[in-house]
Formats: structure tokens, C-alpha cells, sequence
């Protein structure tokens, strides 16, 4: 049978911007590309700056990630320095990258990936007393009433009877793949709605720490919110109760609305744990310090490696053997493109060598995207929470193997379903019912820190650059929602000379390396995974979707190194 | 119901003929009416009715593009608390594209922009976050294999007006910083025909942009303009004379190190960077996510993210302005705007941010421009706001 050429330009409901090219044969997918088509250069931009603004323009990279990389822009520069913060400010950063992950994971769900599994259409034909019948016996949320998703189902009714599909135009209502019955659409359209609203609510925690969301204000050395019980304008037990409140309907919703939905429509895609699995390694960096972020001993979130889908054996991770290859990436290396090169002394220029815009088609071209290929000892990984759970998993994490353990009992499937699509998916909200539980740990710590008399949220010993040496460099990495991140600082003279970030869907999306290994993206689009109707790759947004792209986050690259580093006239 | 297919939604046709090329019956589509009045309580009798009504009734088309940025705009938006994001997408407006939340990818996706744009051709408003990158062929951003300014420029045409929301699309923000690698520039640098209006901040408050687009439904008009293009409601007046803190600035109460006694009573941040008082900003009025707090109300100083060019002008952000103390409220944008120097780039600085002030006093507001349903189409500016590049 003849070859379809499939390209899907945009991909949506992601961050930034992602096509895929794909050919496919007999219904399956036989080849695939995986392009980023944006680039802004940030690091380049990074060179000649103060070290305590970095977080400031990484944290630009993405608004989504709207804490990661102000953090780990704070820890490579701490790293580098020397600094270690306040336990407080410690605490404050896990409650802050904490409610990061929450949010951001629960829209990942219900606004970015939800609509390649519900059908918004059949929830027309719901029968809410259905709804409400199967919402009970799931879950104790409140608002699990037959009144409560008829209101929900006319509202859409009236939308969808106007005519204005608005966001929900040309999707692809009634496609084959699509396995929901009609009430548990509607279940899954209400808690969209639901969850718009929720989202609103509890990310304050960001407002109240750090000023503002998206993109709160961060400090190296700390956080800049003083707390003095005393007054109005810091933080004191008005501020407290208000995040304490927060903590409490972030856990809530997660236990009773996320997690049963989750495991709901898990339960009518279970072939989708044999689809999409591609990459067999998985690493984590770690994240969720309990003490200095340099003992990696104490992360809630384990570092580590699986190589080969072989959970019995945790293979350690050292950030000396990261390397990035550009082979099919518009850059070129000075030193010839077949050279992996570490962060720390990457040289990279961008070089677009594609067609000429508009173009139709990228695949077969030799270099066919902005993004760079990082490996891990020559391996592409895969990266996020599937990693970060499979770590954990097998490393016997306390919390994390009963928690596996369950959900592999309660869909009745044995491990080997985690390597997939829906193993992602499933993993995101695994990991999010476990950081809703811990929040309240960091909370007690915090309060009884205070109580202890201890209000100290920065170290200002290393503050002035006159206290640094000459030369310095240093290594910031954070387990972001989306994997494991990294950032590379060197200090020259109390300026960035050089500024390097290695981020998630670099990894994930990574193209071909010189050896011809595909990345992660590209490898889970032809690792049995069927496409039904190429005109409409439903299925390929399954696959895409359960990665959670983070587009912007990857691209932000122009490595500072080999540039000359812009001349700053102080007056 | 139905399952849309590749056959967008074509100009002048209704929405019952619309079903039935995508295969839905007339009388599937009389019967959902039926279905929708019985649930209303409401007799046989309604059914034509409100078949008639359904199949005409328009909520005002919102075409969302984004180019050159890192979404943080959107993610703002979402946090809106009036309108919500619930009521903005499913009642007020239609959202015919949206990067973001759209349901379909690819070939749909694109086909939902041509048909929207068409459909409300002259009439829809064009929303905007991040900007266009223009070196090199426009190679650093292509969409669908296009370029940001082809894409830009084609669904600005037939827009009512063009809302530029956020620092990228204002002025093209942290990737258009020094050196700007991929000559990247803001929205009302390319479209010069018709009001931008530019919701300046990186990113800005949610409710500042779904205010103006409500303005805009609902008074028929963009709101009034600085020289910037920035609306007046919200960015008429400088943080620094709006600030909870500015008791302690006159009383010469200042934070000298962060967490020091003076942070640990909310004294004022000049001393630590704080360019609240070369910033137009409202955030000290309408605070951040449901009135929470604010920047400097969480006790760091202002980024001073809402004017042109701050990764240049406001930096190093730890960085004290030169001193403005001794002037009045109303004396000290132009003292400030002449003297800024923080720092390393001064010249560049100073002129910029003077220039932006000597703007924002020429304020003035910007042409009608009829709403979708308002009547009228749109009437070309007679002199589109002022851009400085």
C-alpha cells in the first residue's frame, strides 16, 4: 500500500510551536519528524549580564514553566557562588514549584490533552442522571449532582447550537477513536469547566510568595517576601491561612476530581498502554530538596536513570556525561557537526539551512529543526513524570510504589503498560496526587520553622559582587513538571560569560543524533502506533499530547560560548 | 450531533446550511431545537423559532494568533476573575482560534483561522502575544510553514482591530533584548493601518486584557491611548505614585538589604532596585490574580516591565535609579525620565524612557472603531498611535 505523507502544522493545545511530519502505511505510522519551528536566541542575549538578574530573562523562556527556570537559573548561580539560602526560603521554593506542578499538570489534563480522549459532541447525549450516577461512585465531590451536569450539558448545548464552535471548531467529534460512553464525556466536560475556574484559585500561592503570576519574582540567595507575623504588608497568619486554604482545595480537587477522572478514562483506552512507548530510558535529575539543594541524597523526587525498561536497576546520573549533537539541527559547530558537546563547553551557531518559507514538507532533509539533540552517555532519554515515577518506583520510593501498585491493581494491568502513551498520562497524575499530599508537609515545616523563631528567607553574605571571585561557574538543575532540566552558568568578573540550559523537551523532542537515533517524540510515533484517518491525526496528538510539549522551554538556545562577550560600560 | 469535517464554515452561509454539508439533517437539527425547548420548558410552538434564532445568532469573533513568545500571556488570561475564562470563551466571545485551548491541530486548525477570518471579515478583533522575528527571511518562526509576519499581516487585514497583548507583542520583549539575535519586533511595527492597542507587561494582568476587549464589546471603541498605545484605565499613572509604600519613600524608610529589619516592616525597595517610579503601571491598584498582592507588595522591587525596552533600560534590576528624591508626584516623570541611568546602558536608557514619557503626556485617544455588530464596518483610523522603534 502507498505511503501517506502527514504533516500537522500546528500542533495545539501545547506551548509553542511544533509540527510533525509523519508518513504512514496500512493505519500505522511508519516514520516521523519531530520539528521545532521557533527560536529566540535567549542565551546569547544572557551574555554580559548581571548573574542575580539571570533568572529574570530564563524565566522568560516560558511562561507555562513559569517557576522552573527562575529557579534554576537561581540554584547554578547559588551553585556557582557559593550561597546557600535559608531553609525557609528552601521551604518556600518547594511550596512555590510545588503548586507549579499541580496546576500546571491538572490544565495539562483537563485543557491540553483531555479533547484527544473526550468527545465534547457526545456529551450532548449524555443522560446527566448517568453522569451523576457514575461521578458518585468514583468520587465524594460535591458537585457530583444529576442538577449540576444538566445545567453543564445546556450550557454547552446552547454554545454548541449557536453555531460558534469558537475553541472547539473543526475538532474531531466522532472520530473512530474516540471510546468514551456519552455520560462519561459529559463528566469530563464539566470538570474542564470546573477545573478553568479551580486553576485560578490556588496558583495565589504564587501571588502571595513571589508577587505575581504568571512569572513571580525570585531572588538568588532566597526569596524576597520577609516574613514578620507583626505586619501587614509581609507575610504573616492572614497570608499563612490563605495559602493553607489553597493547599487544602489543590489536594481536594486532585483526590476527587483529577485522579478518578484519570483512572476513568484510563479504564476506556487501556490498549493505549501498548501504544506510543518509543525511547526505553527514562532519567531524572531529582527534585523537592529537603535540605541543601547540593545533597541529592535528600530529594522527595529521586535522581536517577532506567536504561532499557529494566526497573531493576537505577543507574546514577552525573551531569558530566549530558552532551548536545546538532546533526539534523539548524546550528553548526565550529568543531564539525558530528560532535556531541557538553554544556560547559557547547559553541553553537545558528545556521538555518532549511527551505525557504512557505515550505510543505521538511521530511528527508538531512537538518529539519531548531531543536538540539541532547544525549545521555550517547542515549536519547526520555524525561518527566513517567521517568520521575520509575525512578521512584524503582528505587522503592514509600510513597510512590504503593501508589503504582494500586493503580496498576485497580486497572487491572501489569507494569509493562507503564512504557507507553497512556503510562505517561497516567504517571503525570500519579505524581500530582503525591505532591498535593506533600505541600502540606512543606506548609508544617514552614509554620513550625516561624514558630520556632525563625523568619530568615535570604542569605546576603555573597550578595554584593565584590564578595565573588573572578571566575566561577556552577550547575542549577530542578526536575521541572515537564523532566529534568538543567542550567550552565560561568561567571567572569561579576558578568555571565556563559549561559547554557538543557531543558525537557530538548530531550524530549530532541531529532535524530548522528548515530540515527530518533528522540523521544519521534520514536513513541512508530512504536506501534496506529493513525486511523490521516486527514484527521487524532491519535498522533494522543501520543504528542502525552509528553505535554513545552516548545518555548526548548528553544531558547544560542550557546554563549565563542561569541565575544559584549563590552559593558559601567558610568 | 455532528462531526465537523475539512469544510470550514463558508461566508453568507447559515448555520442550517452549514449542518447539512457537514451532514446534519434539517430535521436532526429542528429536533435538537425541540430537545433545547423541552429542556427550556418551552412548547412545540418555540421550536421554529428558535431554530430561526440559533442559526443567525453571532457572539463577536476573537482571533487569537500567537507568534514569538513564551505563552505566559495566555496562561494570564486564564487567570482572569471578570470576566472568567469560562464565561469569556463560551458566552461573550467566540474564540475562532486559539493556539492554546483549540481542539483541532493542523490542517483543521488552520482551516478554522481562513474560515474565521473570512466569515467576519473587517469585523473581528485580532489578539496578539508575541512577536515577529525578521531577520534572516523570518526563518526563526514559521507556523503551518509560514513565517510570523505572513501569518501577522494576513489576519490583520481584516481585522476590526489589532489588540497587542503583552511586552513581545508590544515591543518584542526578552528575545528582542541585546543584541536581539532574530530582530525580533513588536506587532504595531509591522501593522501601521489600523489601532494597536498595546496591553504592555511581561505579562500583563489578566484582567487589564480581557477589561479591553470587554471594552471594546461593550462601548463600541478601543479605550483611550497614551502615546505608547497603552489604554489610560490602565496605564494613566506611575506605580510609584499609586504605591503602598510611598509613605515610606517620602519618609526616607527604605530597604537597604532584602529580609533586613526595613523588609521585615514593608518598607520601600528604591534602594534595592525598585523602577516603580519610572514605570506606568496599574499593578498597585489592580493587583495580581484576584487582588492578591503584587510585586512589591511581596516585597520585591518592580522589574518595571511594562515599558519599552526594560531588559535594557530597567537592568541590572538590582540596580538603584539615580536619585528623584526631593520632586513632587507630579514633577518627577520628566526628572526621572531625563536622569535614568541605571547602570550600564544609560544613553540608550534615558533617551528611550524619556521619549516614552514625553509621549505618555500627549495622551490622547484613539479613533472610534465600531464593534462587531455595532453596525458599521470598521473606519480606518485617521492616524494610527504612534510607534516608536
Amino acid at each position: 500500500m502507498a505511503t501517506t505523507k502527514i504533516v500537522v502544522d500546528p500542533i495545539t493545545r501545547i506551548e509553542g510551536h511544533l509540527r510533525i511530519e509523519a508518513q504512514a502505511e496500512n493505519g500505522r505510522i511508519s516514520n516521523a519528524w519531530a520539528v521545532s519551528t521557533q527560536f529566540r536566541g535567549i542565551e546569547i542575549i544572557m551574555q554580559g549580564r548581571d548573574p542575580r538578574d539571570a533568572w529574570a530573562f530564563t524565566q522568560r523562556i516560558c511562561g507555562v514553566c513559569t517557576v522552573v527556570h527562575a529557579v534554576a537559573s537561581c540554584r547554578a548561580v547559588e551553585d556557582a557562588l557559593g550561597i546557600e539560602i535559608p531553609p525557609n526560603a528552601n521551604l518556600i521554593r518547594n511550596l512555590v514549584h510545588g503548586m507549579q506542578f499541580i496546576q500546571d499538570h491538572v490544565i495539562h489534563f483537563y485543557h491540553l490533552h483531555a479533547l484527544d480522549w473526550v468527545d465534547v459532541v457526545s456529551a450532548l447525549k449524555a443522560d446527566p442522571a448517568g453522569t451523576a450516577r457514575i461521578a458518585r461512585s468514583i468520587s465524594p465531590w460535591p458537585n457530583n449532582s444529576e442538577t449540576y451536569f444538566t445545567e453543564v450539558q445546556d450550557r454547552v448545548k446552547k454554545f454548541v447550537a449557536g453555531g460558534q464552535l469558537g475553541i472547539f471548531t473543526n475538532g474531531y467529534w466522532g472520530h473512530p477513536a474516540y471510546k468514551l460512553p456519552p455520560e462519561v464525556n459529559l463528566l469530563a466536560v464539566a470538570h474542564y469547566l470546573e477545573a478553568l475556574d479551580w486553576q485560578r484559585d490556588v496558583i495565589r500561592l504564587h501571588t502571595i510568595f513571589g508577587g505575581k503570576n504568571p512569572h513571580p519574582n525570585f531572588l538568588v540567595g532566597g526569596m524576597a517576601c520577609a516574613i514578620n507575623l507583626d505586619r501587614a504588608a509581609t507575610i504573616n497568619a492572614e497570608r499563612l491561612e490563605d495559602i493553607h486554604g489553597m493547599i487544602q482545595r489543590a489536594q481536594r480537587f486532585v483526590e476527587e476530581v483529577y485522579w478518578p477522572d484519570l483512572i476513568a478514562i484510563a479504564g476506556y483506552y487501556k490498549e493505549w498502554g501498548a501504544i506510543g512507548g518509543g525511547v526505553p530510558n527514562y532519567m531524572a535529575v531529582g527534585e523537592f530538596p529537603d535540605a541543601d539543594v547540593r545533597d541529592t541524597s535528600k530529594l522527595y523526587f529521586p535522581r536517577g536513570i532506567i536504561m532499557g525498561k529494566d526497573l531493576t536497576t537505577v543507574v546514577p546520573y552525573d551531569h558530566l556525561k549530558v552532551k548536545e549533537y546538532i546533526t539534523s539541527s539548524w546550528y553548526e559547530y565550529p568543531g564539525g557537526d558530528g560532535v556531541g558537546l557538553h554544556p560547559w563547553e557547547g559553541e553553537t551557531k545558528a545556521k538555518y539551512t532549511g527551505p525557504k518559507p512557505p515550505y510543505q514538507y521538511l521530511q528527508g532533509l538531512d537538518k529539519y529543526t531548531w531543536m538540539k539533540a541532547p544525549r545521555y552517555d550517547g542515549h536519547p532519554m526520555q524525561v518527566g513524570p513517567l521517568a520521575r515515577m520509575l525512578v521512584a518506583y524503582a528505587s522503592n520510593h514509600p510513597d510512590v510504589k504503593p501508589m503504582v501498585t494500586d493503580l496498576l491493581g485497580r486497572l487491572k494491568v501489569g507494569p509493562e503498560v507503564l512504557f507507553s502513551t497512556l503510562g505517561r498520562t497516567a504517571a503525570r497524575g500519579m505524581e500530582t496526587v503525591l505532591l498535593a499530599r506533600r505541600m502540606n508537609v512543606w506548609f508544617d515545616q514552614l509554620v513550625g520553622r516561624i514558630k520556632g523563631g525563625d523568619t530568615a528567607t535570604f542569605n546576603r553574605t555573597k550578595w554584593e559582587p565584590s564578595s565573588w571571585p573572578a571566575k566561577a561557574e556552577g550547575y542549577g538543575y530542578l526536575d521541572a513538571p515537564r523532566g529534568a532540566l538543567g542550567h550552565w552558568v560561568q561567571i567572569a568578573n561579576g558578568k555571565i560569560s556563559r549561559y547554557q540550559c538543557v531543558v525537557p523537551s530538548t530531550w524530549n523532542c530532541s531529532p535524530r543524533d548522528g548515530e540515527g537515533q530518533m528522540g523521544p517524540y519521534e520514536a513513541s510515533l512508530v512504536d506501534n502506533h496506529p493513525l486511523a484517518l490521516p486527514e484527521q491525526p487524532l491519535e498522533i496528538l494522543r501520543t504528542i499530547h502525552s509528553f505535554d510539549p513545552c516548545m518555548a522551554c526548548g528553544v531558547h538556545v544560542l550557546d554563549a560560548t565563542g561569541a565575544p562577550i559584549v563590552e559593558v560600560k559601567v558610568q | 450531533m455532528y462531526s465537523p469535517t475539512s469544510h470550514p464554515w463558508t461566508e453568507g452561509e447559515t448555520l442550517g446550511h452549514h449542518l447539512e454539508q457537514r451532514g446534519v439533517s434539517r430535521r436532526d437539527f429542528v429536533e435538537y431545537c425541540g430537545g433545547l425547548c423541552a429542556v427550556l420548558g418551552l412548547g412545540n410552538l418555540a421550536v421554529p423559532r428558535m431554530a430561526r434564532a440559533l442559526q443567525t445568532l453571532k457572539r463577536p469573533s476573537v482571533i487569537w494568533i500567537q507568534l514569538q513568545e513564551c505563552t505566559g500571556c495566555v496562561e494570564s488570561v486564564i487567570r482572569t476573575s471578570e470576566p472568567t475564562i469560562g464565561n469569556l470563551i463560551l458566552d461573550l466571545v467566540s474564540l475562532d482560534y486559539s493556539h492554546t485551548l483549540m481542539a483541532a491541530a493542523g490542517h483543521q486548525a488552520e482551516d478554522a483561522l481562513q474560515s474565521a477570518m473570512k466569515q467576519n471579515a473587517g469585523k473581528y478583533l485580532l489578539v496578539v502575544t508575541g512577536s515577529v522575528p525578521l531577520a534572516d527571511g523570518g526563518v526563526y518562526l514559521t507556523i503551518g510553514g509560514r513565517t510570523a509576519e505572513t501569518i501577522l499581516k494576513e489576519a490583520a487585514a481584516g481585522a476590526a482591530a489589532v489588540v497587542a497583548v503583552g511586552a513581545c507583542a508590544h515591543w518584542g520583549s526578552v528575545q528582542a533584548a541585546r543584541p536581539n539575535p532574530t530582530g525580533a519586533v513588536g506587532v504595531s511595527a509591522i501593522i501601521k493601518d489600523k489601532p494597536v492597542i498595546n496591553i504592555a507587561g511581561c505579562p500583563p494582568i489578566a484582567d487589564v486584557i480581557t477589561a479591553t476587549v470587554v471594552h471594546f464589546l461593550t462601548f463600541g471603541r478601543m479605550p483611550a491611548t497614551d502615546g505608547d498605545g497603552r489604554p489610560l484605565f490602565a496605564y494613566g499613572a506611575r506605580i510609584h505614585d499609586q504605591c503602598s509604600r510611598r509613605a515610606n519613600f517620602d519618609a526616607g524608610q527604605f530597604v537597604t538589604s532584602f529580609d533586613d529589619d526595613a523588609a521585615r516592616q514593608g518598607w520601600c525597595l528604591y534602594h534595592v532596585g525598585c523602577k516603580g517610579p519610572a514605570t506606568f503601571s496599574p499593578c498597585p491598584i489592580f493587583q495580581w490574580n484576584d487582588a492578591t498582592s503584587w510585586p512589591i507588595g511581596a516585597g520585591h522591587p518592580c522589574l518595571g516591565c511594562t515599558e519599552r525596552h526594560f531588559w535594557d533600560t530597567m537592568t541590572p534590576f538590582y540596580g538603584r535609579l539615580p536619585d528623584i528624591g526631593g520632586f513632587g508626584v507630579e514633577r518627577s516623570a520628566d526628572i526621572i525620565g531625563a536622569a535614568l541611568a541605571v547602570g550600564a546602558t544609560a544613553g540608550v536608557a534615558a533617551h528611550a524612557v524619556a521619549t516614552g514619557i514625553h509621549e505618555a503626556r500627549r495622551r490622547r485617544s484613539l479613533p472610534i472603531v465600531e464593534a462587531p455588530g455595532g453596525g458599521s464596518s470598521a473606519a480606518p483610523p485617521s492616524s494610527p498611535p504612534s510607534v516608536k522603534e
